[in-house]
């Protein structure tokens, strides 16, 4: 906080509160609702409502269901999160190395933070499509079955493949602002004391990227976890048999669509937590440390 | 000097690769779109334009087209662009504001309402979604701008990008304003705000793409089709070739994506040093 400030017991109050107003209303007050209702069960009419304890937490946990969305959760997100860090830091690496063309490529491979995940998907429900789609066919030719209408694997390799391609950019976009911001005097002294390409990267480089790696990764893990949505809906929606369903969206299926609001509320809250944990991870590591 | 050679030949061909790999399918997607029905559904799609780009575009731009045949691509291409641009400006104004109160006041609620704010990150829509329904639904909200606007710009990456960027701003700046005799609201206005030109700039830029690309928000908010965004057109209209049995218009659902994609690729295009410095320094 700054040393000099102004003294006025109102004025702050006036500037803060359009914000807060909005977050108690639109944030807060959802919320609060939803824990509620992850306490309580409705009838189908929304007439009568009783308070259940723990009932709808071990209805949702206790459901197979449940079990599947959260393996496919966590294995979409950490082959999401792997490919797309690898590959935006191999192109960032890649782009920093160039002298006159870096402002090409990194033009070309930025863009893509453009589309939005919604978009991407309905390409990808044309592009892997049985009647039209040229990968589809291409894929059949390699000799893979692959049929992302009734095969749960080709349906889960598709939404990896369709949400890594979509997330590459932005983790280019960071690597390359880092490696760009490493002093020319560390890098100078590095090729001074190591003749290698490669293993000047992994030692020197590579560590000095680590806050940005770090940040990255949590980014890519919420990103999987909540922006996908948008590409699952409009690709899979959780097909073949709810075997490409993320939590978040299973969430939406239950509560919206499917109106089983105490369900969705429990599913909900324990997301929240989830949430809750990742977030004080990152500030435990990530407030101290530089970028570069 | 033959190894560094070949070593940047090795660079250069995987770049253009990487870069063609995600060009390729947003380009055929586009150019496919100006080529008849007929021809996509029997030659697949087209890697060169085709002479359909007036008709079609013409005709989705401004016929009425979607389920219930009463609204055009340009209204909802308006819709997205009054959301993204309620949704930019909103957020610059209020977290610019709110950022302004944390850094430059000495206020009881201060750590109390900098926390509320932070809270936001662990609340995203996906996990309150049927309560949010809920209250939109009580405060009348549900079909309106308003509706579609406000819920979104309240969240904390705003006000910490500002946060961290008035901390950097000097502090003999608010002491000679001080000694002027310029008060909180002056100082605000007059000489912070011009001063932050550039952040909020690149801020309005990133948020702009953000709120252009919401999918979720305005698929719970919207059953009139009159406020229906680009986003959820094209989801429709690929839902119907697929699921229609008359001819696929499949030009059409391409056109309607080509419209959706062009700004927000535009934005990042042309105002490429912002958008970096509005991502990149927002974030960390």
């Amino acid at each position: 906080m700054k040393k000099v400030q102004f003294n006025n017991k109102f004025i702050p109050y006036l500037f803060v509160s359009p914000q807060i107003i909005i977050i108690l209303v639109f944030f807060i007050w959802p919320s609060i609702m939803a824990i509620y209702y992850s306490f309580v069960m409705q009838d189908a009419f929304g007439v009568s409502t009783q308070f259940v304890w723990f009932q709808n937490y071990k209805d949702a946990l206790l459901n197979s269901d449940y079990y599947s969305s959260f393996g496919f959760t966590l294995i979409f997100s950490t082959l999401v999160t792997f490919f797309s860090l690898g590959t935006g830091l191999f192109l960032a690496h890649k782009t920093n190395s160039m002298i006159k063309s870096r402002g090409i490529y990194r033009t070309l491979l930025m863009w893509p933070y453009a589309l939005a995940p919604a978009v991407v998907g309905l390409m990808a429900s044309f592009f892997f499509n049985q009647s039209h789609g040229d990968v589809y066919h291409f894929l059949n030719q390699l000799g893979w079955k692959f049929d992302p209408t009734s095969d749960p694997f080709s349906a889960q390799a598709m939404l990896v493949f369709i949400a890594s391609w979509k997330q590459v950019s932005v983790n280019f976009i960071f690597f390359l602002s880092g490696l760009q911001g490493i002093p020319k005097s560390v890098l100078e002294a590095s090729f001074i004391d190591c003749k290698s390409n490669s293993k000047r990267f992994w030692t020197i480089i590579f560590p000095l990227l680590a806050p940005t790696t770090f940040f990255l990764f949590i980014t890519n893990i919420t990103y999987s976890f909540f922006d996908t949505f948008g590409m699952i809906d409009t690709t899979t929606r959780g097909t073949p048999m709810g075997e490409t369903k993320t939590l978040a969206y299973k969430i939406y299926q239950d509560g919206f669509l499917g109106a089983d609001i105490g369900g969705s509320s429990a599913q909900s809250v324990i997301l929240m937590l989830f949430v809750l944990i990742i977030t004080i991870f990152q500030f435990k590591y990530l407030e101290k440390k530089v970028h570069y | 000097m033959k190894n560094t050679f070949s070593s940047k030949l090795f660079s250069h061909i995987v770049l253009i690769l990487a870069s063609l790999m995600f060009l390729l399918p947003v380009w055929v997607i586009v150019a496919s779109s100006t080529h008849s029905p007929e021809t996509i559904v029997n030659n697949g799609l087209q890697f060169f334009t085709g002479h359909n780009f007036i008709n079609t575009y013409k005709s989705i731009l401004f016929e009425n087209s979607g389920y219930t045949k009463n609204v055009t691509a340009f209204r909802m291409i308006l819709n997205s662009f009054i959301m993204a641009m309620g949704f930019a400006v909103g957020k610059v104004i209020i977290s610019s504001m709110a950022a302004y109160a944390i850094v430059y006041f000495r206020f009881k609620l201060a750590t109390f309402l900098f926390w509320l704010i932070f809270l936001t990150l662990l609340l995203p829509i996906q996990v309150r979604i049927v309560p949010s329904f809920e209250v939109l639904a009580d405060l009348h909200l549900l079909n309106s701008y308003t509706g579609l606007i406000i819920p979104l710009i309240a969240s904390a990456t705003g006000t910490f990008f500002f946060r961290q960027y008035f901390k950097s701003v000097p502090e003999e700046l608010l002491e000679a304003a001080k000694m002027d005799g310029a008060n909180s609201w002056h100082f605000f206005i007059d000489i912070l705000m011009p001063l932050s030109k550039t952040m909020s700039a690149a801020l309005f830029i990133v948020m702009f793409i953000v709120g252009w690309n919401q999918y979720l928000w305005p698929i719970m908010m919207t059953t009139d089709p009159q406020y229906s965004t680009i986003l959820l057109g094209i989801k429709e209209i690929y839902q119907s070739n697929f699921e229609g049995t008359y001819l696929p218009e499949f030009n059409r659902a391409f056109a309607m994506t080509t419209l959706a994609l062009i700004i927000p690729v535009l934005m990042v295009l042309f105002f490429q040093r912002l958008f970096v410095k509005g991502l990149v320094d927002g974030d960390k």
